[in-house]
């Protein structure tokens, strides 16, 4: 049953102070909407909670990427179109770039935000993958002030985070040091446009003499959170990627994954899907070879 | 909750709407403004039935609340031909058999027109990228590839 607008009220303070102000005073009761590509689907099929909703899209605070010699930063209010078309972060950081194109059709990408995708916590998203691999970092702002939480610890448990309900994410931050290392980002879904992920994974990497020096690998659709694999990088660090070591990887993802049966898929079918796409980065990753 | 005033230009008419700010912008084009060549498909931003221009951008009408539209320039499926003359979109989907039943065909023409506008001529992967938000379940799409290909050559005829 569609939801009755009369029932909601609907707020636009049009700048950021005005929105954390209201967030301030009353903690918890509104409901902050971006672009919409999330709430408005629960309002459209009636299944929308909240009746007091608090419009961010037109905060031009929100929507700006700056770049640094040694980092980039994009407000939360950022659409997957900014994202996926910005020099900086096409050079930089193409894996989000391509999480950023992979998120939804062209209408979705041109309104929904990356904090809207964050904020949501949906397990499945597909920017977080990409975000752990390359360590971001998020600015949650309140009327009392900015803090700053590496993006790893922010998910708590399933569609529970850190944020407070006076808090909105600010930026995400992105350290510039992964120019020139291995790159590696997949999605499984039910079509290749527009689905939403049965897995996701993204990593970045590098090898010296033959040996792992660095990797970080994010994943998405496995666990109660999206997921950066640390007990299966800790396997990797100093070893050669010989078939031994990527089996013993692979065994240990499995131990690190928590994945559900729903409508999208099985946990057999995600299990086995995630062990192999593991197996996959890992091959292209032995036969990486430093560019420059 | 009451009311507001919106002012919106749609199609090149300007426009003062009055609805409640979390109204569809869907809902508002087919039953405040009598535009009913707008679609309403699945209702949640998969099929694309719903695609209009906002400020140029495509979108879903179905997931944009009217309070996110002030002051904006929108333009549906009824402003895309210029007056009498069909949009190039509009007569290569005709000549090329484009649609069947029609219900997507709204949404597929807007979505062809926010497509040439960007790569007036477009590859393929362009053409299948930038209609992957739009679903039809006659045609099979080819066909509506053909009618875009097409779009791009009469686009560019002098």
């Amino acid at each position: 049953m569609r939801s009755n607008p009369a029932e909601f009220q609907f707020i636009s303070p049009g700048n950021l102070a005005g929105a954390l102000d209201l967030l301030h005073r009353e903690p918890g009761a509104w409901q902050p909407v971006a672009g919409g590509t999330e709430i408005m689907v629960q309002y459209s099929a009636g299944r929308l909670r909240a009746r007091s909703l608090l419009n961010l899209w037109d905060i031009p605070e929100l929507k700006i990427i700056d770049e640094s010699t040694d980092s980039l930063r994009i407000g939360g209010g950022c659409t997957f179109t900014q994202i996926r078309d910005h020099p900086g972060i096409r050079e930089h950081f193409p894996l989000l770039a391509t999480a950023a194109a992979w998120t939804g059709g062209i209408a979705n990408q041109n309104r929904a935000t990356i904090a809207g995708n964050i904020v949501n916590a949906s397990p499945a998203a597909d920017s977080p993958p990409a975000l752990l691999a390359y360590e971001a970092e998020l600015d949650l702002i309140s009327a009392v002030g900015t803090r700053r939480v590496p993006y790893k610890d922010f998910h708590l448990g399933y569609k529970k985070t850190v944020l407070q309900p006076n808090e909105l994410l600010l930026a995400i931050h992105l350290p510039k040091r992964f120019c020139g290392w291995f790159r590696y980002i997949q999605k499984t879904g039910a079509r290749n446009a527009q689905a939403i992920s049965k897995v996701c994974i993204a990593c970045v990497g590098k090898l010296h003499a033959n040996r792992v020096e660095a990797v970080n690998i994010g994943i998405g659709a496995v666990a109660p959170t999206p997921l950066r694999l640390l007990r299966t990088e800790k396997v990797l660090l100093g070893s050669s990627l010989t078939p031994k070591i990527i089996s013993e990887a692979v065994q240990t993802l499995g131990t690190e994954i928590s994945p559900i049966e729903d409508i999208r898929s099985s946990v057999t079918y995600r299990r086995q899907v995630a062990a192999n796409l593991l197996e996959d980065l890992l091959s292209s990753f032995s036969v990486w070879e430093q560019e420059g | 909750m009451t009311t507001d005033t919106f002012s919106l230009q749609i199609n090149g008419e300007l426009r003062q709407i009055e609805a409640y700010p979390m109204e569809r912008l869907l809902d508002v084009l087919r039953e405040r403004c009598g535009l009913t060549g707008t679609k309403e498909g699945c209702g949640e931003g998969e099929c694309g039935a719903c695609n209009v221009l906002i400020n140029g951008e495509l979108v879903n009408s179905c997931l944009v609340p009217i309070a996110q539209a002030e002051g904006a320039e929108i333009v549906t499926i009824e402003g895309v031909a210029h007056g009498e003359e069909l949009h190039p979109a509009q007569k290569a989907f005709l000549q090329c058999g484009g649609a069947q039943c029609g219900m997507c065909t709204p949404g597929m023409i807007v979505a062809t027109a926010h497509l040439l506008n960007k790569y007036p001529q477009p590859t393929i992967e362009q053409i299948r990228e930038g209609l992957n938000g739009n679903l039809c379940r006659c045609t099979g799409y080819m066909r509506i590839f053909e009618a875009v290909q097409k779009a791009a050559l009469l686009g560019s005829a002098p």
